[in-house]
């Protein structure tokens, strides 16, 4: 049921019918039948093969490519160099915004980075066009490559992340730590990683003169088609880009890239269709990553276990070429409640891809340092984890001092707990084995992400035959937008969910922001809920205003939309449907639009969190040194559950990638070269099926009135948070070994066991 | 991937004579020469399909009670023929602990044989490797070397031989029967594969044109399958290959070792038989020290390569733990997940 | 060189001239008959995206040279419902959201198949997990994989037991 007021009542405070629902995905039939069409599906008449060669160093310059070689393979058709291009309307230097990132467009010889597009082959087939770009066998002239959290010179960025302070504070940490009855202090390391979705970045470009058509997965369609807009000089209604699905994105299919861009150079080069796929080990390079982090935590309890003081400093590194630096000393903004905190940032500059966005940006990072110190000053205290935890209990943002728009965090922890079985755990590492005797070790860890919002636009009609329409240019790229948002439209436009059409995915809809920082349910789906009001009240209007209609005057009194009906607030006996009133004004349709966007006065007035408590049990061989995660308990609170069903997978990805980056992910640098050498999905190791236990979800009831109109605070980052740092709480319960640098390893354990 | 020639034999005399012939290579399942290809690691001019050729696809039991395994068996066929699980148990554990099901149904008996090393300068092909260029040097040496050689590695060569599968094959003294230009020979196992020294460019003694028609496991063979394993330490739990893996394989008569077996896998370039180790198990009681005495022979030569002492210390372990396994005997059934160290995880706990 | 072939794909038979013999089962499904359902995540047997059925068992299809595969029979993610009846395993994957992008489920449906007809893990969650570990999933939609591999079988076991009895 959804109902609607013509006055200003909140919206979380109703149930719809479809919002709260398990619906299954709307797309599962065409995603089980392999009829989802992904970018590098479609074929268009003419198309032709672009592949991409990239540079073996990862400083220097090129100095030869042997172009000839290349065309004459059979059935290449050209080779786009940076000699022979075609022009760009702008330099791909030049930053017109914050979301624009530097890219390579061949507009240059010099090469900053290992796996830098360097030139494209383009070819009558796919084979032909790869063997051409191994055919050109690049000469190059190499410089020393910066590399590691070491090279060069350190300083402070600007900012971190996007547009955060570099460094924050409150309260005197020195004082606070010279205060303190116990202290620790540590240093971790987090590796770089690669977002690795399992559909490589791809792009099928095709102009008919000044139009542009674009498939392509993108978790930004409008910043994407402004960026080829601006750099095609070309204007962006000439640019139609489908993205239906993307086969992931987590961050890195965000912000038009390198090679995107390529494949719309080529298909004007050759005046042709073009199909440009990236190879796997092409995607550790142009497309971001993770940033490695080393990060140093100082803690100071008093005699009852209170924090006195926590200082969270990290080194981050950022591309020679342009910035993003990895906010990892954020995570301990909000989660503990210590009356001095500071948090810092520095950086180096390497031979690197520039970093980005990867699933958590500086949550991740931080979340996995800050519960491994939070852990270790707990043990230091001699108090369990999770009592410690509670002993710190922010009631209040603690960098901020403003209160929190809703936290059920202690219902996490208390629940989550209990799942668990938590209050069984012996205090004392290495105290636990199973009948193999393997050692069992539990850890924990706190989960938190930012409740934020964009700004996103809807379009809703109701037709004359009682159905409806919404349009959002929205994307899905796993979490089911396809489904929750479609849920949300029904509910605004007070219809059953096969009743109303609903459109996403095109660039030709309206803008619905970017699918990132967790955010995008809340803004698209407040954009929804903000159009189908619009919609349902204008509809309205034109009932209360026909003197035929059973709702004639019931401006006052206000209506409920349901079930394709109005009704009457003060007399549901009274109503008609949204055919009759459209067919009597003789209308095919009544439309209107709504806008998603952040509420500043909120946002000054209240932190804006959504939190989350998990459990870990691990095994660990005690001779061998192999470990295993063999249960995962995660509770999390985050506002309004738009769709249980989806929300408990997200959180369970969150959950795996958190074990992930405890336990296996990493890139390898070359300490010469700067080149990965496990750019692959064999030797970067992601988790299998096997290395995923029995994981528990529990979704905490949480209601936000502060957030945004629908109370939703996001899912799609915080099942790292917290996980990460419960492992490797896990892995140190089990066996007594602190380690901090991640991965961990198996000779790390081996070496102490 | 570089134009070929593709060529289809129909008989073993023509595969041997068209791969005789410079640049050509045998295809199989083309699970690792495919991917060699695409990374341009191997660039062959032609392709000899032995995929069609007949009779080499079939598992025989000989008069003498040896196994005879045809090239073309698919690993998979192999792991799941419920005879050959309960003669060979620890090659069946060992085959369906490599790779991933997909893998192990194309993937053949002879070709996982001739599968090349996973070192990434090796397939990195802007690195230097004499492996895949003869004379170009070698970037593992002072590179990123932590799963790399421990024992038989020369200065110019690090890499370890990946696969699962002729670990134990290699302990169990298996035969491998090879048609060349001069006719049939048979060679042992331990024989096919090299240590690098001054020429690891070359995997095996192969000669150009020689063909793998079988792999054959010899009737003492069959032994050892009431005290038999294999032992994979892996980064994820499956899926991966190993950090150093062994197999183990044991006699026990009147409580005492009449035989040992034992080898240990991802620690150098070919299936490591650690002869040593079993001399010192003979005629003794099974017992930790023993065992103990045994991985220290077996790893008496060992030496990092590089970032990879802590694989010295690992094999010792394994090679305890896979003997004590094996002594414990084989289990009825295969794990399931096999070869791991979570293969007998269960869910009591005790605090 | 021309070399002509024939597949069949799908229940159908396919007569092909191939221009080229380094043309993988995966591209040619892919790009020359346009069956997309396939994905093409790694093209190195490292994820699984790939995986189809050749003569009933699972292979990657990414490293397997069409022109080797002369008369073998191919059974592709399109072929595995009856029109709009889906095959248990797809109305599995549904009901158990056995994925989220998507773009790993053609290649875990057809394993998920494979793994039923070899009959290795039955119902043991355990082997389960095991045998379906050749199919990455980064969006992390394990448990509801083995959740909904479980209910296929569960209702296949049915299937057969009703037939025979």
């Amino acid at each position: 049921m959804s109902e609607l007021n013509l006055t200003s009542a909140p919206a979380h405070l109703r149930h719809g019918s479809n919002i709260g629902q398990p619906l299954t995905r709307r797309d599962g039939i065409l995603k089980v039948k392999g009829q989802a069409t992904y970018a590098a599906d479609n074929h268009p008449p003419g198309m032709l093969f672009a592949v991409m060669a990239v540079s073996s160093i990862a400083r220097g310059r090129v100095t030869s490519l042997d172009v000839t070689a290349a065309r004459r393979h059979p059935g290449v058709v050209d080779v786009m160099t940076s000699d022979h291009k075609p022009p760009l309307a702008i330099d791909p230097e030049i930053k017109t915004n914050p979301f624009v990132f530097r890219m390579e467009a061949l507009h240059s010889d010099e090469v900053r980075y290992a796996n830098q597009p360097i030139a494209v082959v383009i070819a009558e087939t796919l084979e032909a066009a790869t063997e051409g770009a191994a055919l050109l066998a690049p000469h190059y002239e190499t410089l020393p490559a910066l590399i590691g959290l070491d090279a060069g010179d350190s300083f402070v960025p600007p900012v971190v992340g996007v547009g955060n302070p570099t460094e924050n504070h409150r309260g005197d940490v020195e004082a606070g730590l010279a205060s303190a009855e116990k202290r620790i202090e540590a240093v971790y390391e987090t590796p770089p990683q690669y977002h690795n979705a399992m559909e490589p970045h791809a792009i099928v470009a095709a102009w008919d003169g000044d139009k542009l058509s674009v498939d392509m997965p993108t978790q930004g369609l409008f910043l994407s088609r402004a960026r080829i807009a601006e750099l095609f000089g070309i204007a962006p209604d000439k640019i139609h880009i489908r993205s239906p699905f993307l086969g992931g994105g987590f961050g890195s299919k965000g912000l038009m890239s390198g090679p995107p861009t390529l494949g719309i150079m080529a298909a004007k080069l050759v005046g042709r269709p073009v199909k440009l796929v990236l190879r796997r080990e092409q995607m550790y390079g142009p497309v971001g990553h993770r940033a490695p982090t080393r990060q140093r935590l100082r803690m100071g309890t008093d005699g009852e276990g209170r924090l006195t003081a926590l200082d969270h400093h990290a080194r981050t590194v950022s591309s020679t070429f342009d910035d993003f630096y990895e906010p990892a000393a954020d995570a301990s903004h909000t989660l503990y409640a210590a009356p001095a905190i500071r948090t810092s940032h520095d950086a180096v500059r390497v031979n690197t891809g520039t970093p980005l966005f990867m699933r958590a940006p500086g949550e991740a990072t931080g979340s996995i340092a800050l519960e491994s110190a939070i852990d270790e000053m707990a043990w230091a205290c001699g108090i369990d984890p999770l009592a410690f935890r509670l002993k710190n209990y922010a009631e209040v943002e603690p960098i901020t001092g403003k209160p929190f728009s809703s936290k059920a965090l202690r219902a996490c922890y208390e629940q989550g707990a209990a799942r668990f079985g938590w209050a069984k755990r012996p205090l004392q590492p290495w105290q636990m084995r199973d009948d193999a005797g393997l050692l069992v070790g539990w850890g924990m860890g706190t989960a938190t992400f930012p409740a934020l919002m964009f700004q996103a636009e809807a379009r809703a009609a109701i037709r004359r035959d009682g159905t409806g329409v919404m349009e959002i240019g929205a994307h899905d790229m796993g979490q089911g937008a396809w489904t929750a948002l479609a849920q949300i439209a029904a509910d605004g436009l007070g219809l059953d969910i096969d009743r109303v059409e609903f459109k996403a995915g095109t660039s030709d809809l309206p803008d619905a922001g970017i699918a990132g920082g967790s955010a995008h349910t809340a803004t698209a789906g407040a954009a929804i809920h903000t159009a189908g009001a619009a919609v349902i009240a204008k509809l309205a209007d034109l009932a209360a205003n026909d003197e035929r209609s059973p709702l004639f005057g019931a401006g006052n009194a206000g209506v409920i939309a349901r079930s394709g009906k109005l009704f009457r607030r003060d007399d549901e006996s009274r109503g008609e449907s949204y055919a009759e009133i459209l067919a009597r004004a003789g209308l095919a349709e009544v439309e209107a639009r709504g806008t998603g966007a952040p509420n500043p006065a909120s946002m000054e007035e209240y932190a804006m969190h959504a939190h989350g408590a998990v459990f870990a049990e691990v095994k660990v061989d005690p001779e061998l040194g192999q470990v295993r995660v063999t249960r995962m308990v995660g509770a999390f609170a985050a506002g309004r559950i738009v769709n249980p069903h989806l929300v408990k997978s997200q959180l369970f990805g969150g959950m795996i990638w958190g074990m992930s980056f405890a336990l296996h992910e990493e890139a390898i640098t070359d300490r010469r070269s700067g080149r990965i050498m496990n750019a692959n999905l064999a030797e970067y190791h992601i988790p299998v099926n096997a290395d995923v236990p029995p994981l528990d979800v529990i979704t905490v009831e949480e209601h936000d009135p502060h957030v945004n109109a629908l109370g939703i605070k996001g899912v799609g980052e915080i099942g790292i948070t917290g996980s990460a740092g419960a492992v490797a709480n896990a892995v140190w319960h089990a066996t007594g070994v602190r380690v901090r640098r991640f991965p961990i390893r198996i000779e790390e354990l081996l070496t102490q066991l | 991937m570089k134009p070929f020639d593709y060529v289809r034999p129909t008989t073993v005399e023509e595969a041997v004579a068209a791969a005789a012939q410079p640049g050509a290579v045998y295809l199989a399942a083309g699970t690792n020469l495919l991917d060699l290809m695409k990374g341009n690691i191997s660039r062959p001019d032609r392709l000899v399909d032995v995929t069609h050729l007949g009779g080499l696809d079939r598992i025989e039991h000989l008069p003498d009670g040896a196994l005879r395994i045809g090239a073309l068996v698919r690993n998979a066929d192999l792991a799941h023929d419920a005879e050959f699980v309960r003669s060979y148990p620890a090659v069946a554990e060992a085959l369906l602990s490599g790779a991933s099901a997909q893998l192990r149904n194309a993937a053949t008996v002879g070709g996982n044989l001739l599968q090349r090393t996973r070192c990434a300068y090796f397939y990195d092909t802007a690195s230097r490797c004499n492996k895949r260029a003869a004379g170009s040097g070698c970037d593992a040496r002072d590179g990123e070397n932590r799963s790399h050689a421990v024992l038989g590695w020369s200065d110019s060569c690090i890499a370890t031989h990946p696969s699962d599968f002729c670990v134990p094959l290699v302990a169990l003294d298996a035969v491998v029967e090879i048609e060349g230009s001069n006719g049939r020979r048979e060679i042992v196992l331990d024989e096919l594969h090299r240590l690098p020294g001054d020429t690891p460019a070359r995997d095996s003694t192969l000669e150009p044109g020689d063909l793998i028609v079988a792999v054959r496991l010899p009737p003492a063979a069959r032994g050892f399958a009431a005290h038999a394993g294999y032992l994979k330490v892996r980064e994820r739990t499956s899926y991966a290959f190993a950090v150093v893996s062994a197999a183990a394989a044991l006699q026990i008569e009147n409580g005492k070792i009449k035989q040992a077996r034992l080898a240990l896998g991802g620690v150098a370039a070919k299936p490591w038989r650690a002869r040593t180790a079993e001399d010192v198990l003979r005629d003794v009681a099974p017992t930790a020290d023993a065992f103990q005495e045994a991985a220290w022979r077996a790893l008496g030569d060992a030496k990092p390569s590089g970032d990879n002492a802590f694989k010295i210390e690992l094999a010792r372990r394994i090679v305890v733990r896979a003997l004590t396994l094996a002594a414990a005997g084989t289990p009825a059934r295969l794990p399931p997940l096999p070869a791991s160290p979570f293969a007998s995880t269960s869910g009591a706990l005790h605090v | 060189m021309n070399h002509s072939i024939s597949l069949t794909v799908n229940g159908a038979r396919r007569d092909f001239v191939l221009d080229d013999p380094r043309v993988t089962l995966l591209d040619l499904l892919r790009e020359r008959l346009h069956l997309t359902g396939t994905k093409k995540g790694c093209d190195r047997g490292q994820c699984g995206a790939c995986t189809i059925l050749v003569d009933g068992k699972r292979i990657n299809s990414c490293l397997a040279l069409a022109i080797s595969h002369d008369g073998a029979d191919i059974l592709t993610i399109e072929g595995v419902a009856h029109g709009d009846q889906l095959h248990p395993v797809q109305a599995a994957f549904i009901a158990h959201d056995g994925f989220q992008c998507g773009f790993c489920t053609p290649g875990q449906i057809m394993s998920a198949i494979g793994m039923m007809r070899e009959g290795q893990a039955g119902n043991d969650p355990e082997r389960i997990r095991e045998c379906m570990s050749g199919n990455l999933c980064r969006c992390g939609a394990y448990a509801g994989i083995v959740d909904a591999v479980l209910e296929a079988q569960g209702r296949m076991d049915e299937t057969n037991q009703r037939r025979s009895a």
